[in-house]
């Protein structure tokens, strides 16, 4: 499917290894970003979010993502149009691997750097 | 001479039959043959028709050939010298008239587009019909073999009807199927009338074969009626005058705007009132409304505007309960208003002058405290000339002190704007906001419009572009049919061909495959247009949807890309648009290549033809 086009950038530059969210360490489970990577590339999550995490009109930005607790609630209970991810479709485990991966999401460069940008 | 007589005279003179010639056949051995077929020398009724045409100033009719109109194309293209109007050809009667409706909105003007009898008519209904919802003007000229006895068996009664009009009916404004060439030609001029009237539309005229192909005889008097010299109508001024006093009072009126813009004076006028109001503009980017990068353009954060809001004021809206209410896409679709309770809501506009009863494009019924009808860009000189009378120095300080707030807020919604592009800004696929801003790198200090709907690309250019014209962009196909973009964009391009004018269209995949003739129209007829594909591989918008079924029941939730992408093989654009005459590179997928390529095609571009630049895209 269109998930392999993706670039490797994002998962080369991060070796996808065991990554830990970096918020509410005590509250945030080991999650594995190569696992979350396959995850969020065919259950949807890039639909909305993009490939990079970037957002867009159909999801907000997952770069920089919310403390895992309030990550895993909207995941289960969203409050706005997300569709929701129950424990049948997703396990915990699932949810924290999709979690490590989107915490690799590179902010990208300061748009103050960008020459397209400052028109 | 009758036929019979001919023939007897042919008889007479037919040599006696020879075993073998002596020599070789040349063209004096024989008498011509019977004639079998009555020719003409002088006017038939398809030229009365090409008169009808021009006394219009129609410049074009776009048309995949059907033998229903075979004489008044003739007639087009040998009577009038195929100029004004000059036959484009397409490839699909959808795209003809797709490119109609892209044609209007630039050029002001409809254009005529030529369709086969009931099939072709029936081929181009969903661009009839988005023509409808989106209030664009178009001609359609539908053939028909209206008498019986004169159609050949087989097809050409499959391609005729006694109401062709009702195919479209319930979507086109006025439709005609005339009686005779003189009720032809006052039918196409009510037809244009109504067209170009406010709310304009599609308007359906059948053209018979019979009239088509009648000899006219000499001295047969036939009158073409002269168009009216067309006003739109202005709002009533007792009405503006109480909206001004509304609008005056509020601590926090907000403007939105839907089909508001129909001539260079929308935007001017609509920056004029938002600035002595000192209002925020929520554009709903039906038309170029509001320039994009003026500071009391709040369109990226319009909720928030209209829950503040103590007045809205909407110009010519497409969907204002879309606007004022929130509704879910959750189970039982749940609703609620976003505008605070007494709130009062003002709407101008001619939408309601021409409902139809079976389509919903009219959308859900908004309650408002004043419904003005009016064409709101004619009547808003007299709202601000109401309002100037209205505004008294106490008011104005707050407006004044209203619009430094929002003065300061657009310019960090620009800010935020620019920070958000750059997070995927070195990413593969590429970003819609990148590919967005290296066009518009391209194409800044030229004379250009961007001719396609882009909320796909999450609006990207209109947050990124400067957008001041009102040719700078011209809405969707409201319609929602796909397939609409890349013809429509087609049709803003030839609009624009007299104008030394680029033409940019961001088209979807999906769209473009709808449609992909569309490319050999572009280069047969030299038309100078840039189509950027943005190629995420999928309807990702039935992807989204697919996706929220598989989650609410919970069967599954890695499968909805079956049915709802276009992978294995994926579609080769730059091939598919060099096999039909387009220049074209592609498939790009690294940030890096885009710029150069870009620059490359805007160079065929100015050269007069038409380029595509394939872009792997992220999703949104």
């Amino acid at each position: 499917m269109f998930a392999r086009v993706l670039s490797c950038s994002v998962a080369v530059f991060f070796g996808l290894a065991m990554v830990s969210a970096p918020a509410s360490a005590q509250d945030t489970p080991r999650g594995n970003a190569a696992n979350g990577k396959k995850l969020f590339e065919t259950i949807g999550c890039f639909e909305c979010h993009g490939y990079a995490g970037e957002g867009g009109n159909a999801g907000p930005k997952l770069i920089d993502p919310p403390a895992y607790p309030a990550f895993i609630v909207q995941l289960r209970t969203p409050r706005n149009v997300m569709p929701p991810f129950t424990a049948k479709v997703l396990t915990d485990q699932q949810a924290a691997d999709i979690y490590a991966y989107i915490s690799t999401f590179p902010k990208g460069p300061d748009a103050r750097n960008i020459p397209l940008l400052q028109n | 001479m009758s036929l019979a007589a001919t023939k007897a005279v042919a008889a007479d003179k037919a040599p006696a039959k020879a075993a073998v010639p002596a020599k070789p056949q040349t063209a004096g051995d024989y008498e011509a043959p019977a004639q079998t077929t009555e020719v003409n020398s002088g006017k038939i009724g398809g030229d009365f028709m090409v008169d009808c045409l021009k006394s219009l100033n129609v410049d074009y009719v776009a048309s995949c050939p059907g033998s229903t109109f075979r004489g008044l194309q003739e007639s087009i293209i040998n009577y009038g010298m195929n100029s004004k109007p000059e036959f484009i050809t397409g490839i699909h009667e959808e795209a003809s008239v797709a490119m109609a409706h892209g044609y209007a909105k630039i050029a002001g003007k409809p254009m005529a587009t030529m369709v086969h009898g009931v099939v072709g008519l029936q081929h181009s209904s969903m661009a009839i019909y988005n023509c409808f919802c989106d209030q664009a003007p178009a001609i359609v000229m539908a053939g028909n073999v209206g008498n019986g006895t004169q159609r050949r068996p087989g097809v050409e009664w499959a391609h005729s009807a006694h109401d062709q009009g009702i195919i479209v009916r319930d979507y086109v404004k006025w439709d005609d199927q005339a009686n005779n060439l003189q009720d032809f030609a006052e039918g196409l001029v009510r037809a244009y009338d109504l067209a170009t009237m406010s709310p304009m539309g599609p308007v359906m005229v059948v053209i018979d074969a019979d009239q088509q192909e009648e000899v006219l005889e000499p001295g047969r008097k036939l009158f073409i009626p002269k168009l009216r010299a067309r006003t739109q109508p202005v709002a009533d001024p007792g009405a503006l005058a109480e909206a001004a006093k509304l609008l005056v009072a509020a601590e926090n009126p907000v403007i939105v705007s839907g089909r508001y813009t129909r001539t260079d004076a929308g935007p001017k006028r609509l920056v004029q009132l938002a600035e002595l109001l000192q209002a925020a503009v929520v554009d709903e980017r039906n038309r170029m409304n509001m320039p994009s990068r003026h500071p009391l353009n709040h369109s990226q954060r319009g909720a928030a505007m209209i829950r503040q809001a103590d007045v809205v004021l909407a110009l010519e809206p497409m969907d204002l309960y879309g606007t004022l209410n929130n509704v879910d896409d959750r189970i039982g679709r749940p609703s609620q208003p976003k505008i605070r309770p007494g709130t009062k809501v003002i709407v101008i506009g001619t939408t309601d002058l021409n409902i139809k009863s079976n389509m919903g494009e009219y959308e859900r019924y908004q309650q408002a405290d004043m419904g003005i009808a009016g064409d709101a860009e004619n009547s808003l000189p007299w709202l601000i000339q109401a309002i100037e009378q209205e505004m008294t120095p106490a008011r104005k300080s707050v407006a004044a002190a209203r619009g430094q707030k929002l003065k300061a807020a657009g310019a960090k919604l620009i800010l935020a704007a620019d920070e958000q592009a750059a997070y995927a800004w070195d990413a593969t696929p590429i970003s819609t906001a990148r590919t967005s801003a290296e066009v518009w790198n391209q194409i800044k200090n030229e004379d250009w419009t961007m001719a396609s709907e882009v909320n796909f690309l999450s609006n990207w250019p209109y947050r990124l572009w400067s957008m001041e014209k009102h040719y700078h962009s011209m809405g969707g196909s409201v319609g929602g049919g796909v397939g609409y973009n890349a013809p429509a964009a087609l049709g803003a391009a030839l609009a624009n061909k007299e104008h030394g004018r680029i033409t940019v269209a961001l088209n979807g995949d999906g769209d473009l495959m709808m449609s992909p003739g569309v490319l050999w129209t572009a280069a047969h007829h030299r038309i100078p247009i840039l189509y950027i594909v943005h190629n995420n591989r999928a309807w990702h918008q039935e992807y989204m949807h697919v996706q929220r079924m598989a989650n609410r029941n919970q069967r599954g939730i890695d499968r909805a890309w079956i049915g709802t992408t276009m992978h294995d093989p994926n579609i080769d654009f730059a091939n598919l648009a060099k096999s039909m005459g387009v220049y074209a590179q592609g498939p790009i997928d690294h940030p890096a290549d885009l710029g150069p390529a870009i620059q490359r095609a805007i160079a065929v571009v100015k050269r007069g033809e038409p380029a595509l630049i394939d872009v792997v895209s992220q999703p949104r």
